[in-house]
């Protein structure tokens, strides 16, 4: 790892679907340093899903590197060096929660004292204790979240990915899970990258806001959030955190983001 | 939000059943009657036609060594048809699931055959096996069997939400892990709806191809040697015993399913 402190490092990324179709990123270069909140944001179509699942190494990039732990990220993946969260949990049905967060665990061969104990700390940690053995489909929308955040987590991963996590929850839960992802890694220490739509969720989670371009995406502009950790649902009142919402809301704009989202919306389904 | 003391919660359920099967028994009641006396009494219908009920039902009680022997010879067909063919079907499946291109290269060949009218093949499976082996009605229930199971089986293991793939690559888990952990699960649904319409296949199978051969004992053949001799009772209360049969097949495969989806939301809405 040459001391180097990043676990994240991106160098010259780009992504075209297709033969010589759509550009989706393009000239990507963004080092995320360990203990790190940094949120990818943009307009729908600019690719920062796409940035996410070539971290994770889940599709290929078309050009550049990317370094995971110093390693390349296909070496990352086969190590188990990141946890991932999508904005639909992607729970087994036949899976109750604790055998849910279980998984990753028995893909690495834990026993099973090991596992249980691990998914206990895990339940408590998500504050889903009592639904242990609940079935996915008996549970709400957040609480199906948190078992997701669990299952990310309880293998330890260095890396948190997160993909719009909480995007499909109403406001209120929404709030009340920031607040929890936060209290999370503040207890973890992990590094997360996290990619979403809204501004505020941004600011109010990150240390680091990365702006990102309509398509082709490219990083228009980092917002350092210097917002007092730790975090409390009063850190959105502050009138710091409305300074850093109009300075990351202006950056969108400065790359007219807010003029594209509709012909772009297309562009997401094909990506 | 009132509080008014009600009915205990079991004593409750039992009388919302009552309620939910009430008519269909009504209906099942009134048949039986229309059978007995309304078809033969009222609207004349002779006895080669349909025979009385209380006929059939003495049919049943007289002959019933000779139709439980039949039964079971034409059951042991039926089973072993959809044994064979339904195992067939779902290793079929699991193989052109894990080799794609080979499965794409397959499939409209078996969604073709899945229309083929199998029973057809039925005189010449005779020849194959020889006009009196069980092996030729064992082999139209299997092929019968066969085509649904494979096709729902595949659908079930291929339909596969990509994020949950995607999620086992993110724990670098090999092929055979997502089989066994991600697609088989998700097809066990499909594979027991299929299973459920094989057992009925299977049963169609085995009885049709009795009248073409084989033992002479067999269900298909009491049918058809009872109408010879104008024993219409006989005929019919053989038929009623494969339809028994039929339906306990079914109603098996539906409890097996019942256990091992157990975690399927359409089975076990217990909780809330």
């Amino acid at each position: 790892m040459n001391g180097d402190a990043s676990v994240v490092s991106i160098k010259g990324l780009s992504k075209v679907f297709g033969k010589g179709g759509v550009s989706a990123l393009q000239g990507i270069d963004l080092d995320v340093e360990r203990g790190e909140f940094v949120s990818l944001i943009g307009p729908s179509g600019c690719g920062k899903s796409t940035l996410l699942r070539i971290i994770g190494d889940i599709i290929d990039p078309t050009d550049g590197e990317v370094t995971v732990n110093g390693k390349p990220a296909r070496r990352a993946r086969l190590d188990r060096d990141y946890g991932i969260v999508f904005q639909a949990p992607v729970l087994y049905d036949w899976r109750t929660v604790v055998k849910n967060i279980a998984l990753p665990l028995e893909m690495l061969g834990w026993d099973r004292a090991k596992r249980a104990a691990r998914v206990r700390d895990m339940v408590e940690l998500v504050e889903l204790s009592g639904f242990e053995k609940h079935h996915p489909w008996q549970l709400s929308g957040g609480m199906q979240q948190r078992v997701s955040i669990a299952r990310a987590l309880s293998f330890s991963p260095a890396l948190l990915l997160m993909d719009e996590p909480f995007g499909a929850l109403d406001e209120m839960t929404r709030e009340r899970l920031n607040l929890e992802l936060l209290r999370i890694w503040t207890e973890t220490g992990s590094t997360v990258i996290f990619v979403t739509h809204s501004i505020s969720e941004a600011v109010f989670l990150s240390t680091r806001v990365v702006v990102m371009s309509p398509r082709p995406g490219r990083v228009a502009g980092i917002v350092p959030v210097d917002l007092p950790q730790p975090r409390t649902a009063a850190s959105r009142e502050q009138p710091r955190f409305f300074e850093l919402v109009t300075q990351v809301r202006e950056s969108l704009h400065a790359v007219g983001a807010d003029e594209v989202e509709e012909t772009l919306s297309t562009a997401e389904e094909i990506a | 939000m009132s509080t008014v003391p009600s009915t205990s919660a079991p004593s409750r359920r039992v009388g919302e059943h009552i309620r939910y099967w009430l008519p269909a028994v009504v209906v099942f009641g009134l048949g039986l009657a229309a059978w007995q006396w309304l078809l033969p009494d009222v609207l004349g219908v002779e006895e080669f036609l349909l025979p009385r009920f209380s006929d059939v039902v003495q049919a049943l009680v007289d002959e019933r060594d000779k139709l439980l022997r039949g039964a079971w010879i034409t059951f042991k067909e039926a089973f072993g048809g959809f044994v064979l063919g339904s195992g067939a079907a779902i290793v079929a499946a699991l193989v052109l699931a894990r080799w794609r291109p080979f499965g794409n290269a397959l499939m409209p060949y078996m969604i073709a055959a899945n229309a083929i009218p199998i029973i057809a093949f039925a005189p010449i499976t005779n020849a194959w096996f020889g006009l009196l082996s069980p092996w030729s009605k064992v082999t139209i229930a299997a092929v019968l069997c066969f085509f649904p199971v494979l096709v729902n089986t595949l659908r079930g293991l291929t339909s596969v939400d990509p994020e949950s793939i995607e999620l086992m690559r993110s724990y670098a888990a090999p092929e055979r892990e997502v089989f066994r952990r991600v697609r088989i699960p998700n097809s066990l649904p499909y594979v027991f709806s299929a299973l459920k319409v094989a057992s009925v296949l299977a049963m169609i199978g085995a009885v049709v191809g009795d009248y073409f051969g084989g033992s002479l004992e067999a269900l298909g053949i009491v049918v058809l040697s009872a109408v010879n001799l104008s024993q219409y009772s006989t005929s019919w209360a053989a038929i009623l015993v494969a339809s028994i049969m039929g339906i306990a097949f079914y109603g098996a495969i539906a409890l097996v399913e019942r256990y091992a989806l157990s975690w399927h939301p359409s089975v076990g809405r217990r909780v809330q």
